[in-house]
């Protein structure tokens, strides 16, 4: 994220959601549906897994809102926020990776 | 403690919701539910011929009450049939229930025999959906499922439940509550006062009323709107009966096939007051070219729905009747003189002119005639195509619910098993079915059930050989090139509806057509009444796909 109008253009959305199978598909088809790509997707576990955090990489292109409003909609999320900080998550985890050492499986 | 089994647990909770009707088709790994449905004392079973056409007995049920149905279907081939019944309600924002059997846990993912993912095939054509993994998940899965489908902008919901599951024993002391709409959200007292301000100030005002405002509630208020401060109302194809066709005021439907005086008064007006409508793309037309000269209020329960397609100078998320409600006492009675009166001369010089409206075997004397032959107590279903915009420009609508249609998605194949649910719904009032050839045929096995139901579904069949309104478009934008879209094999309906238990009649063979259609309609049962016309006989007036609404083709004195 080095072009500064490339790091304009990427916003951050953090959910809050259900933890069980099924939850992602409902979130990456809303988005895959209207069309709208996903350029990072992180979730973790919280409240001893009964709920998950996700955070959202996606282009701010003017349809931003309406994306948003519909993800509000779906029964098992339970909070949307756009992320506000300078410290975005997707940057700090690739630099977290680009010094992983690579593990064979 | 009771002890019973996640099949029987679903029936009780189902009968609890005050569900008396289901229809569905048993299947491999339904067979639980259906053993635990045969004891049941207040669910009565209606054995469709075909998932799809389960799915739209339940939405006729549905559209006509107004309250969540239920139907059933096997796992696999029977699951995926629900898909266009599912999607068809997702669009119109319809309240049903659709529960399906799937394979046993320890076989999901393993390619069983009928097993496909439906839960994953349904997320976008429902408003929610659940695949329950264990018997204790029902209990609040299925309260839930009705509470989310009929609450806020109403939707389908899916419940699949795998054999094991169904059969799973399960202890409980008591049975949950019932599942219920959410209260409806009031609106923002401060919104409403800005939005009377923009109705006060004024001078050419009108109302776009849509499927979220055709409520008995909704309709009454928004009546007394009309009346009260003299504001004209157009509708959408699913608004259609809020306000009365008839009435001085109404202006009937907007948009591709909506009478020229609506299509240039929206043009005209200077504030368009949006209930419940979301502006759909064959109702404006071109959106930028929509309402130009308008400030645009927009009432909606959905958030999502409100700036979407088109900027608000105030957006009210909220229930529609508590938002008119609201806002009655802040408007004044205002005699706007000059724009009623415009209301009145392009009604009078460019409405809906309705050719042959007393020859009943004609594409709009059809309808007129049947119409002529009904009182408000009927029920008016239609399939999709031009005798369903036919209907929607001339059928003397009354009131809301009373109308059923597949409006967003378009659903050829909708009208007979709606027609079904919608007479099983209302034992005592005629449901009257406007087909064609085209749509009849895509569920035309449900006949069979409507004879066996006997129930009280009159088939108005415009006959016209092929697909007319796909006809229509090849000729006005493809050259005239007619392809694909002509039946050269002839269907004898007549014969085919009697093969199923149906009477039948075609009027243009009969020598009292006005007689032989009184006598049809007004006898108990099912019957089929079919009228040969011409796929020349377009619907018009017409506006073509992606130009400006005022962009009409015909329809002067066409229709």
């Amino acid at each position: 994220m080095s072009d500064a109008t490339a790091t304009k253009t990427l916003v951050t959305l953090r959910l809050t959601v259900n933890n069980h199978p099924g939850v992602m598909s409902h979130v990456c088809g809303l988005f895959a549906r209207r069309a709208y790509n996903l350029e990072g997707i992180l979730v973790t576990p919280i409240n001893g897994g009964s709920t998950c955090n996700v955070w959202l990489m996606i282009n701010e292109d003017g349809r931003m809102n309406q994306v948003v409003s519909q993800v509000s909609k779906l029964h098992d999320i339970l909070d949307v926020r756009v992320e506000e900080t300078d410290e975005n998550v997707f940057e700090r985890l690739s630099a977290c990776l680009e010094f992983a050492p690579v593990v064979a499986v | 403690m009771k002890r019973m089994t996640g099949a029987e647990l679903t029936i009780r909770l189902l009968e609890r919701q005050g569900i008396t009707c289901i229809a569905g088709i048993p299947g491999g790994t339904n067979l639980p539910l259906y053993d635990a449905l045969s004891r049941s004392t207040r669910i009565r079973h209606v054995l469709a011929r075909h998932e799809q056409g389960a799915g739209f007995i339940a939405q006729g049920m549905a559209r006509s009450s107004g309250c969540p149905a239920v139907f059933f279907a096997t796992s696999g081939p029977g699951a995926t049939n629900t898909l266009t019944s599912l999607a068809d309600a997702k669009m119109d924002s319809i309240p049903i229930i659709c529960i399906t059997g799937q394979v046993s846990c320890p076989m999901i993912g393993t390619d069983a025999f009928q097993e496909v993912d439906i839960y994953g095939m349904s997320v976008p054509v429902t408003k929610h959906n659940y695949l329950a993994r264990t018997v204790e998940e029902l209990l609040h899965i299925i309260p839930e499922a009705f509470s989310i489908a009929s609450s806020d902008r109403p939707g389908p919901v899916l419940i699949d439940i795998p054999k094991d599951v169904q059969m799973g024993m399960l202890e409980i002391a008591e049975l949950p509550l019932a599942g219920m709409p959410e209260a409806p959200v009031a609106p923002d007292p401060a919104l409403i006062r800005k939005a009377a301000d923009l109705i006060n100030a004024a001078q050419c005002p009108m109302l776009l009323l849509g499927g979220g405002a055709n409520h008995p509630g909704t309709a009454a208020i928004a009546l007394s709107l009309v009346e009260g401060c003299g504001i004209p109302a157009a509708m959408s194809l699913r608004g259609l009966g809020i306000i009365p066709l008839e009435h001085a005021l109404s202006l009937g439907m907007l948009g591709m096939h909506g009478a020229r005086s609506t299509n240039m008064l929206l043009e005209e007006c200077d504030l368009l007051i949006v209930v419940g409508a979301r502006f759909d793309d064959r109702a404006t037309g071109r959106i930028d070219c929509f309402c130009p000269n308008a400030k645009v209020i927009h009432i909606d329960t959905d958030a999502s729905e409100v700036g979407k397609l088109r900027a608000v100078e105030a957006g009210i998320i909220a229930d529609a009747r508590l938002t008119l409600e609201a806002l009655l006492p802040f408007l004044g009675m205002k005699r706007r003189k000059p724009w009623l009166d415009r209301v009145a001369c392009l009604k009078a010089t460019h409405g809906m002119a309705v050719k042959d409206s007393d020859n009943p075997c004609s594409p709009y004397g059809i309808i007129r005639c049947v119409a002529s032959l009904m009182d408000s107590s009927a029920i008016i279903a239609t399939d999709v195509g031009q005798h369903q915009m036919r209907v929607a420009q001339v059928f003397p609508f009354t009131r809301p619910r009373q109308w059923l249609t597949s409006g967003g998605l378009g659903t050829m194949g909708f009208g007979l098993p709606a027609a079904i649910g919608a007479a099983l719904q209302h034992p005592e009032a005629t449901v009257l079915c406007f087909s064609g050839d085209g749509s009849l045929l895509m569920n035309i096995q449900e006949l069979a059930t409507a004879a066996e139901q006997q129930a009280n579904v009159k088939i108005i069949l415009s006959n016209n050989g092929g697909l007319g309104l796909v006809q229509q478009q090849q000729e006005l934008f493809f050259g005239g090139r007619i392809f694909a879209s002509e039946y050269t094999g002839v269907v004898d309906f007549p014969s085919i509806a009697r093969g199923f238990g149906i009477p039948a009649i075609n009027l243009n063979l009969s020598r009292t057509p006005e007689k032989d259609l009184e006598k049809a309609l007004h006898s108990r049962g099912p019957c089929l009444v079919e009228v040969n016309i011409r796929a020349e006989d377009k619907v018009f007036p017409m506006v073509p796909p992606g130009a400006a609404n005022i962009e009409m083709i015909e329809g002067e004195c066409h229709v």
